[in-house]
């Protein structure tokens, strides 16, 4: 990892930014990476046992699932990647611009302020996004398992649509609730930047909401493909 | 081994200890001292050990004539399913990593705290929360599904399954947080000196532990929330009527729940290693083999979940590649028991009731490892699959290997938790209480297996009544062993309890290296490791290079 070359190693001087129980700002910074990135190890693997039940769907029903997913949009779907996509690179200069930014600096606490705006206005139009697509779906009936009535509507989709459109909806859900945690955490970044807190000296929190934000992205990059282009 | 500067004295320390540094409610609810959530991890575990003991009790009571006496099916179905669930997910997985791991881990590093005191506390609290859902569920029309939520009963049983499902996950967040913060702490947050090979056993235990922790308990969380959404939403992915699959529920559950059998053992793997070290006088006898078996066994774990599946249809091929994986389990298992009979070999074991719950282990947990071998046997298993000998295999897993072992570390580390000797006399009369109800109560149990006898049935036929009195008997026993242990234990409070003073046992691991209870920020000089942790004063290095 980087932390040795970008932290700022102030052993001898006094850092207000580390805990009593670290040594110096390297430890620290390098205890908050690991722990993250141990964090994104266990939500990939609790995504992974819903890709799981994705793949077994798809080999034992591989005509319904071609099928049903004739009827996600996408048009919406290709929207929010490429949203998702542009937040992950505007979340990165959020990143940079803390790691390079000097202690006490106005200027460079507005310019992480920006990007994480950024970020979360495109998260925010990744929701507003979604919140159709869900209602369009609402509306035809097309729901979890018991809930399903696409067929009502007048949609004749072969074999045990139900099930898709349950996984659909809690792969999608659980990233979406992953995206709202998002930007609560942005917000709360946010104000911490607004009080001057990140600089070079201290960046681990913006980085590693930076790491959390790509995973969310990277689960997305996956879903994608699987839910919505099958064929 | 280590240095310390010799200046500060240890036995009259001039800082308070961590209990009196500050005082209040408040200062325990929202500590963020490793020492104190230690303490409190330590307090809800014997609480919920209680709990689902008094539960068991009930059951084995119920079971003394053949017919029903005292309880109704569905109330037997309630009290098993609840004891299953309690001592799972709120005792055996937090407690040796929640209490023991999380008071002793900074000390034996020698850091001042583990690298994430406010997650810690957080932890505490999710954990309190599942807890206190886990027990609603006995108000809000109880749970009988059996602790394995096995669906498609699951999904459609009236009980409160879909909030005990909610309980689970939620616990899950507990144990992947503390595993969490204890990787990164044994990465992170070592004394200068304390290398990897200079760690004591214990600490490694943990690690492999919090490993697995990590890896598997999200796939638990999933399968939980599947079920939970199963429930309400009735998505249909283990419903076969929607074109589901139940087998794939079991998949999932065992992916976690087989690991998880790891979290709940090792840790009692790593008590044993200091225990039988530390009383025997005697360096640990194949440090690296026990070290990195611990981790070989966390490995192996996520690869032998099939063996709960073999009459469940899978098929033949995949039985037998997950049959001979788990065979795999007891090379890595036995190098540890070999290593810890090794260990005792030519030293000079002092016989004290910490010893007693350690020599104790290593016949309970090898009754229980090698009747695993029967039920990895798939021809075998066929005939034992759902009878009492699986019953009586993973009691003797858990409670002859983890409970026991867990005891035992209690036992080696009250004096350095409370400052005192617990009373000696008590300590051994229970110990050979547990010692002997235990195997009464079990041992009885895998000739009823063998005989037929199936498991979670509240009424069974005349000819087990024998064995089923005898079983019971024994569960009277242990249970009395289990309060004369407390009461051992309790001694410790009184004004007149002798003091331990900084290190009673003369071990050399850092935990030692401080006051008894530890100062709020564990030690007065940061400590150097120099050595290993078993290299005790008194062995004779003329012949060895150590």
């Amino acid at each position: 990892m980087s932390d040795s070359t970008h932290a700022a190693h102030t052993d001898g001087e006094h850092n207000p930014y580390v805990a009593h129980h670290f040594d110096n700002m390297g430890q620290q910074a390098g205890a908050a990476k690991l722990g993250m990135w141990l964090f994104l190890a266990t939500e990939l693997l609790m995504f992974s046992g819903l890709f799981l039940a994705y793949f077994i769907c798809r080999m034992w029903y591989p005509d319904m699932v071609l099928g049903a997913h004739e009827y996600l949009s996408k048009t919406a779907g290709g929207i929010n990647t490429c949203v998702l996509l542009f937040s992950s690179w505007t979340m990165a200069m959020a990143v940079r611009s803390a790691q390079v930014g000097k202690p006490g600096s106005k200027e460079d606490a507005a310019k992480i302020k920006k990007y994480l705006l950024l970020t979360l206005l495109c998260a925010g139009v990744f929701l507003v996004v979604k919140y159709f697509e869900y209602s369009a779906k609402f509306e035809h009936g097309m729901l979890p398992g018991k809930f399903y009535t696409a067929h009502l509507h007048g949609y004749e989709i072969e074999g045990l649509p139900h099930i898709f459109f349950g996984i659909y909806f809690i792969m999608t859900g659980l990233h979406g609730v992953h995206v709202l945690v998002g930007m609560g955490i942005m917000i709360w970044i946010y104000l911490r930047a607004s009080r001057g807190e990140f600089s070079h000296q201290n960046y681990a929190g913006v980085e590693n909401t930076g790491l959390y934000w790509h995973l969310v992205d990277l689960v997305w990059i996956f879903l994608f493909p699987l839910l919505y282009l099958v064929k | 081994m280590s240095e310390q500067p010799a200046s500060y004295d240890l036995e009259n320390p001039s800082e308070p200890n961590f209990y009196k540094a500050q005082k209040g409610l408040k200062s325990w609810l929202f500590t963020v001292d490793h020492k104190r959530l230690g303490v409190m991890y330590l307090a809800s575990v014997i609480l919920f050990f209680f709990v689902a003991g008094f539960l068991a009790i009930a059951l084995r009571t119920e079971l003394l004539t053949p017919a029903q006496d005292f309880v109704s099916a569905s109330t037997y179905n309630q009290l098993f399913t609840l004891h299953g669930a309690i001592m799972t997910f709120l005792f055996i997985i937090p407690a040796t990593p929640g209490a023991l791991g999380n008071f002793l881990l900074p000390l034996m590093l020698g850091a001042k705290d583990v690298a994430f005191p406010r997650l810690n506390l957080l932890s505490f609290w999710i954990y309190s929360a599942a807890a206190v859902m886990l027990l609603c569920t006995l108000v809000l029309g109880g749970l009988d599904t059996g602790w394995t939520f096995y669906t498609p009963y699951s999904t459609s049983t009236g009980t409160a399954a879909g909030l005990a499902a909610l309980g689970v996950f939620v616990a899950g967040f507990s144990s992947i947080l503390t595993g969490l913060n204890f990787v990164v702490t044994v990465h992170r947050m070592r004394a200068p000196g304390q290398t990897w090979d200079r760690m004591p056993l214990f600490v490694w235990a943990i690690y492999a532990t919090a490993v697995i922790q990590i890896l598997a308990t999200p796939v638990l969380a999933i399968t939980v929330l599947l079920v939970f959404i199963e429930r309400f939403l009735g998505i249909g992915i283990f419903d076969p009527a929607m074109g589901g699959d139940p087998v794939l529920f079991q998949h999932f559950f065992w992916f976690y729940s087989h690991p998880a059998v790891y979290i709940m053992i090792l840790p009692g793997f790593g008590i044993i290693s200091e225990i039988l070290t530390v009383h025997s006088r005697k360096h640990v006898f194949g440090y690296k083999a026990i070290a990195l078996s611990s981790v070989a066994i966390a490995i192996i774990s996520f690869l032998v979940w099939g063996h709960h599946l073999f009459v469940s249809g899978q098929s033949e091929l995949v039985g037998v590649i997950f049959s001979f994986l788990t065979f795999a389990v007891a090379v890595p298992t036995a190098i540890k028991v070999f290593s810890w009979v090794a260990t005792l070999y030519g030293g000079s074991i002092v016989y004290n009731t910490p010893m007693w719950y350690g020599l104790m282990f290593l016949w309970t947990f090898t009754i229980g490892g090698v009747t695993g071998l029967y039920l990895s046997t798939i021809s075998v298993d066929v005939h034992l699959h759902d009878t009492y000998f699986v019953v009586a295999h993973f009691h003797y897993v858990m409670m002859g290997g983890l409970v026991i072992a867990f005891i035992g570390g209690v036992f080696h580390w009250w004096p350095k938790i409370t400052g005192r000797f617990y009373h000696e006399a008590s300590g051994k009369l229970g110990a050979l209480l547990v010692f002997i109800g235990f195997n009464v109560t079990f041992g009885t149990q895998f000739f009823l297996g063998h005989q037929g006898m199936p498991r979670r049935y509240f009424a069974y036929l005349p000819e087990y009544t024998t064995m089923h009195q005898i079983s019971t008997v024994g569960s009277y026993i242990l249970a009395s062993g289990l309060l004369i242990a407390g009461f051992s234990l309790a001694m410790a409070f009184r004004k007149s309890a002798p003091k331990a003073g900084s290190n009673p046992w003369g071990a050399v691991s850092l935990e030692w290296k401080t006051s008894s209870p530890p100062i709020e920020h564990n030690f007065h000089d940061t400590p150097h490791v120099t050595g290993s942790p078993y290299d005790f004063p008194e062995i004779d290095k003329s012949g060895r290079t150590h």
